[in-house]
């Protein structure tokens, strides 16, 4: 039954028109970057590397599909949890909008299997988001670029990775926004099974996101001992991926709040959905 | 022998302070068509989502097929085919996607052939790939019925099913649930605001008011237990009052009709007495039926 009522909630997220948002969003966004690298690039890595260019001499095509992968993402990871949340914060304040929980609810499934259904297909469809993403951004980028050692600049200053050394960073640094972008779209389900319309949990979410991305960048004290527990503070963990030596213990940390996010934020949906009076 | 199916007792919800319902008794058997009826507000769909666990009750017990819904609910459920309020559908989703959809949910057989032959049905052959954005109030209504068939359920819940039906609609609808009951033995509870479809519908009735059950039982009995209002064509209305002397609350209206409050079981008694008095009867009406009987229950 979990399965079928799983494939259901496929067959309305593959229907909705507002599905399909986030998907022309990536490929217009991802396009606009990658036309604006094959006129203007080179002006823009000079002006990156102007600083570095008087102590170190770059050989090599510095301007490549990795680099260009590593800018979409960095880029386009802000805008991507909006994008998820414009479905996932639908999924149950949708259905009681419409009016279809009604129906939903008085069929022999329990209330716990049909948020799970609905989870789990919003998770999959923040995959197929975050794969279309890197889609566009790795094998587009590569096809136009090429390929090349990738060149990131972080706080520690520069890392150059060799072109064989990248493939498993990309996977590792998707499957940690992977992580991100779940968390947030369990945020938004969690909303919406408090909500009755559709907007209410995308604007939500988007709230919580930027209350918690400022708390995390304000460089008070007062916030430092909650600031490591915030999940917007380990949204940006993907890009430990592209450090060397590999960071893995703040990968690891970055990943046990994540899930304990994911975790939290899924029981009180379980548990407010399954005590939630029916009234639309 | 009577089997009951449906069985509230002492069901009571309160949203705060507020008490949508305070004590509604029901019990539906197994072949009824059973009516619920009462004044907007009087807590019809409270009950209604109560007994589909859509709401939780605050107190009482709700047996569905001998299953305590709190307990079993996907044991009672599983035998139940409801539309609650009004049939909301995915709009962008296709009749028969719909139909897919719940019918999967019921572990209903959802191949092609049982959909169309449940759209075929309901009067919906030919619109099965047709977007249910573009369907009438009367065709989801009827999309509404063959979604709670799907899984072939014994009992089917119906919470105002002729509501904003234009009149063809409506006798539509109707004859859908006598057929329902006549050919597939269903048992069915349906609410309305159009009291006399109930009476039309319904072998069976509980009146609700102010969260309360006033009076349960046979529509017939119920009402047979009611003086009528009877209208009275006939030759002279003044003769025929005189020789009704006997009963009180008689009246004349014109010079061929008067009006008496008798019992059902006295109709043909009246007849004799004029016929005795050689007084021509043209047309008997009687005027107090489920309405007169409801308004009389909920404004006491």
């Amino acid at each position: 039954m979990f399965l079928k009522n799983t494939y259901n909630e496929f067959i309305k997220i593959a229907a909705k028109p507002r599905s399909y948002i986030s998907i022309a969003a990536i490929t217009v966004l991802v396009g606009i970057i990658l036309f604006a690298m094959k006129i203007d690039g080179p002006a823009y890595i000079s002006f990156i590397t102007a600083s570095f260019e008087q102590t170190l001499n770059f050989e090599g095509k510095i301007m490549n599909g990795n680099l260009m992968a590593f800018i979409i993402l960095q880029m386009l990871i802000v805008q991507i949890p909006l994008l998820v949340a414009l479905v996932t914060g639908d999924l149950i304040s949708g259905e009681a909008a419409m009016g279809t929980i009604r129906m939903l609810l008085s069929k022999p499934i329990s209330r716990t299997k049909v948020l799970l259904s609905k989870y789990t297909a919003g998770l999959l469809y923040t995959f197929f988001i975050l794969l279309w993403m890197g889609f566009m951004a790795v094998i587009v980028g590569r096809w136009l670029f090429g390929d090349g050692d990738l060149m990131v600049l972080n706080s520690d200053g520069l890392v150059i990775i060799p072109a064989n050394d990248i493939a498993w960073r990309f996977i590792g640094g998707f499957m940690i926004a992977f992580l991100a972008l779940a968390t947030v779209a369990t945020l938004s389900i969690m909303l919406s099974c408090f909500s009755d319309n559709s907007i209410g949990p995308i604007v939500s979410t988007m709230s919580v996101i930027i209350l918690f991305t400022i708390i995390g960048t304000l460089d008070v004290p007062v916030f430092d001992n909650i600031r490591p527990f915030l999940f917007t503070t380990h949204m940006a963990a993907w890009r430990s991926f592209f450090d060397n030596p590999l960071p893995i213990q703040a990968i690891k940390e970055s990943v046990i709040i994540l899930f304990a996010h994911i975790g939290i934020f899924l029981s009180i949906a379980i548990y407010h959905f399954n005590k939630k009076d029916i009234l639309s | 022998m009577e089997s009951s199916i449906i069985s509230i007792s002492h069901l009571a919800k309160n949203y705060g302070s507020f008490q949508a319902v305070k004590d509604v008794n029901i019990t539906v058997n197994k072949g009824d068509v059973y009516g619920i009826l009462g004044p907007n507000g009087a807590g019809k769909s409270t009950t209604i989502r109560c007994m589909l666990s859509l709401i939780n009750a605050s107190a009482g017990s709700i047996s569905l097929f001998g299953h305590d819904i709190k307990t079993h609910r996907k044991e009672a459920l599983s035998k139940i085919g409801c539309i609650v309020e009004k049939p909301d559908f995915y709009k962008y989703l296709s009749a028969e996607t719909n139909l897919a959809i719940f019918g999967r949910m019921a572990g209903a057989d959802v191949s092609k052939k049982n959909l169309h032959k449940m759209l075929s049905f309901v009067g919906l052959q030919g619109r099965e790939k047709d977007k249910v954005s573009g369907f009438s109030h009367g065709m989801k209504q009827r999309l509404g019925i063959a979604q709670t068939l799907l899984h072939n359920p014994d009992l089917i819940i119906l919470d105002e099913p002729t509501t904003g039906l234009d009149p063809q609609g409506i006798i539509d609808i109707r004859n859908l649930i006598l057929n329902l009951k006549n050919e597939f033995q269903k048992t069915i509870v349906l609410s309305s605001h159009i009291l006399s479809e109930i009476e039309l519908i319904a072998n069976r009735m509980v009146i609700i008011n102010k969260g309360i059950t006033v009076v349960e039982g046979s529509v017939q009995a119920l009402l047979n237990q009611e003086e009528l209002l009877v209208l009275f064509e006939v030759t002279d209305s003044k003769a025929a009052v005189n020789s009704l002397s006997a009963y009180k609350n008689i009246q004349i209206i014109d010079p061929h009709h008067f009006e008496i409050t008798i019992s059902k079981n006295e109709i043909p008694e009246c007849i004799a007495k004029l016929q005795q008095a050689g007084i021509l009867v043209y047309g008997v009406e009687t005027k107090r039926k489920l309405e007169d009987y409801f308004l009389k229950l909920t404004k006491a």
